[in-house]
């Protein structure tokens, strides 16, 4: 007679599966690994798994001299790489205490508005992707491209511009430059609508994110979730308000504060912020006073022994660059403050009992950049 | 032998005849089935290569895109040049998947997209077969195609792959309730299931002008939940590429993935025959009761052209839903079925019959 094996009865209902979201995965936008428990349909936890491509920016930062430094900064978070430029060139500029010129000061709020536009364009490109919408991935190129070719012709690249050195910029904006903004606001003004009519006003789109993904304010700051999404709950994170650099302080805008915290008001947080960004540019676009683009450095940049720290308010939320500096001309110590890695920390607080098209949704709301989280 | 684009008939008795004659009936029975199968086989290749050529020129006008305009004029012969690719790739097998339903899976959507194609009627007497039950058996040979998902999802021993299938089971059957009701409801109003029958009781005006608004609203239900049922967007949650990388179909390679592929495309060929067939008149040509010269010129146009502009006009349409909205999650997917068209459709046969009982339709 055959022996009956038991083997033990398990409750499929109950049991979870877990499934590799990445390195490669379409939803990802880059080399993230997301270890998700599952169960059905539902996410239990989720892990995230980063440094697929950890390239040690900060650790090749103590050997390179600041104006060297910039180009590095420009591959943290490229899409937000003028941002980035600017943190590293306030805060030596800081440190040696240099009064840049106004001109630059304008140009740099300039530039770096029309690259937070780009950026949230592209947003606006990979979230209506991962909601499954292709078509609003051609519409936001298509104007994206508008603001790449202004650069292009001003800086002579497209997506790494290297643009700001320490004290000034790298050469003065091409004679089109202002021309061309202008003609991309009355440009971008009308195809924003597009947008709306698209996806924001869709009702398959509206049911699927509101309500869901929701971070409230407390979690907002304790997760430190900053940019778009931390205002989307209600956390007052502006540093273009707060602490403002650049000629933010001339600049007549709001910060548009959410109250739902949800994957909706995350998306319409951006939605406003485009267009408050296009209010800046036409207030600050007409009065670029003449002058130097650049202001006297010394050939060999050395900041004096102590620690520094400069925040500026890129495209993803708050970039804070901390430099210990021992003298030398290259830091002691640098870190970066990096706005996708405590964003994507809250992912699992806040993806827990939804199903997997809303991780999706809510990861392509939190807007992460790969390069970033792992620099 | 009389042969005229507007009536088939008698070109099919010429043909039946003069088989009879060479050979015995038996015989010629299967050479006739020979001949409509290979026909089929033709047709079947020719819509599958336009369709995906329509597609990406669809969706490239929708997406401010020129689309394919390389191989050969505006890039026509793209797909048979993909097709070339797709034949030529190594077929990957998986390590621990279940091979012998790996293997059938494919073959099984493929078979039951054939099968659906025999029963439809593209012009007058240019039909493979006449059930009386043409539509019952549309209906449920093209529900077989869910197994084949079910077999690839399981089979695949990949979880993205089963989670696809799962979603994919679950909404085939909840949405082939919706499309047998819509049918329903045009079968009131024609009284019969056979094909030729719907199409010639359409002589004097379409189903969907003849129905009032029941009818319409038919009509739409219909657009609905074939769209689900044929997985395409904004319903491809089956394959729901940015959730699932592919879905059912993620580990199949080369001519495997290509007949899931192709097999996607003659679905949505079929049902938007069959939405053009039972609403639209089918080969019928427009006609309004009365004008009689109207009516006349209209008779000038082949029913096979309008056919043809019918069903591309209803695969236009669906094209339309995939490239514009964003795709539904699973609960409200079953929501939108079991909430909203199931009890819409149950009301809307009441409404039907009433007006057919009490003969208000025209």
């Amino acid at each position: 007679m055959k022996e009956v094996i038991n083997l033990p009865v398990k409750n499929i209902e109950e049991e979870e599966y877990h499934i590799n979201m990445g390195p490669q995965h379409p939803s990802t936008h880059g080399v993230l690994r997301l270890v998700v428990s599952l169960q059905g349909e539902i996410v239990k936890s989720l892990k995230p798994h980063c440094g697929y491509i950890h390239r040690g920016i900060e650790k090749m930062c103590e050997k390179d001299t600041y104006p060297q430094i910039i180009h590095l900064t420009d591959r943290m978070d490229y899409l937000s790489a003028h941002i980035n430029n600017h943190a590293v060139c306030l805060l030596v500029e800081k440190a040696l205490e240099v009064d840049v010129p106004e001109r630059v000061k304008y140009i740099r709020t300039i530039v770096d508005e029309l690259n937070r536009i780009a950026s949230h364009q592209l947003w606006w490109c990979s979230f209506g992707m991962d909601m499954g919408g292709l078509t609003c991935f051609f519409y936001g190129l298509r104007d994206r491209e508008k603001i790449l070719d202004i650069f292009e012709e001003s800086f002579g690249s497209r997506l790494l511009h290297s643009y700001y050195t320490p004290g000034g910029l790298m050469m003065d904006i091409h004679p089109n430059f202002q021309k061309g903004v202008k003609d991309f606001i009355k440009y971008f003004r009308k195809k924003i609508k597009d947008y709306d009519d698209l996806l924001t006003g869709n009702i398959i789109m509206q049911l699927r994110t509101k309500g869901v993904g929701i971070i409230s304010k407390e979690d907002a700051i304790s997760y430190g979730v900053t940019g778009p999404s931390g205002r989307a709950s209600g956390f007052a994170c502006d540093v273009r308000k707060h602490h403002p650099y650049g000629v933010y302080d001339k600049a007549d805008f709001k910060e548009i504060l959410g109250t739902a915290g949800d994957t909706f008001e995350r998306y319409m947080m951006r939605m406003y912020e485009m267009r408050e960004s296009m209010k800046i540019l036409e207030q600050l676009i007409d009065n670029i006073p003449a002058g130097d683009y650049a202001a006297k450095m010394k050939a060999v940049i050395k900041l004096p022994a102590g620690e520094y720290f400069q925040r500026v308010e890129a495209a993803r939320g708050e970039l804070g660059v901390y430099v210990v500096s021992d003298g030398n001309k290259t830091p002691y110590r640098m870190k970066f403050r990096s706005p996708n890695f405590s964003n994507l920390s809250a992912l699992d607080h806040i993806s827990r009992g939804v199903k997997i098209a809303d991780l999706v949704a809510i990861g392509g709301s939190l807007d992460y950049v790969i390069p970033d989280i792992d620099r | 032998m009389n042969f005229s684009i507007y009536d088939f008939t008698s070109f099919n008795q010429w043909i039946d005849q003069f088989l009879r004659s060479v050979m015995s009936p038996f015989w010629a029975i299967a050479v006739e089935m020979v001949i409509i199968g290979l026909a089929i086989l033709l047709f079947y290749a020719l819509v599958g290569l336009f369709l995906v050529y329509a597609e990406r020129k669809v969706c490239a006008f929708m997406q401010n895109r020129v689309g394919p305009n390389r191989v050969g004029p505006y890039g026509f012969f793209q797909t048979i040049a993909d097709f070339i690719k797709l034949m030529l790739k190594e077929l990957i097998t998986i390590k621990n998947a279940d091979q012998l339903l790996f293997n059938l899976a494919p073959f099984i959507i493929i078979i039951a997209s054939f099968m659906a194609i025999a029963a439809i009627p593209f012009a007058k007497g240019l039909h493979a077969i006449d059930f009386d039950i043409g539509i019952l058996y549309v209906i449920a040979v093209s529900s077989l195609g869910v197994v084949g998902i079910l077999l690839a999802g399981w089979s695949s021993n990949s979880k993205y792959s089963l989670i696809g299938a799962m979603r994919s089971g679950a909404q085939i059957i909840s949405y082939e309730l919706s499309v047998g009701l819509s049918l329903l409801t045009i079968i009131i109003l024609a009284g019969t299931m056979q094909f030729s029958a719907i199409v010639e009781g359409q002589a004097n005006g379409w189903f969907i002008f003849k129905g009032h608004i029941p009818a319409f609203i038919a009509f739409v239900v219909f657009l609905i939940s074939s769209t689900a049922e044929t997985n395409r967007g904004p319903f491809d949650l089956a394959e729901a590429e940015s959730e699932l990388t592919a879905g059912f179909h993620t580990e199949y390679s080369g001519i495997k993935f290509a007949f899931f592929f192709l097999a996607e495309y003659m679905n949505m060929f079929i049902v938007a025959s069959i939405a053009a067939t039972v609403f639209l008149g089918g080969w019928m040509a427009f006609h309004v009761s009365g004008w009689n010269g109207f009516n006349h010129i209209m008779d000038f146009i082949p029913p096979f052209v309008w056919y043809i502009g019918k069903t591309f006009f209803v695969i236009w349409i669906m094209m339309w839903f995939k490239w514009t909205f964003p795709r539904l999650r699973i609960d409200q997917l079953l929501t939108l079925e079991w909430k909203y068209l199931l009890p819409i459709n149950l009301v809307n046969i009441l409404i039907m019959a009433f007006v057919v009982l009490m003969g208000w339709h025209f």
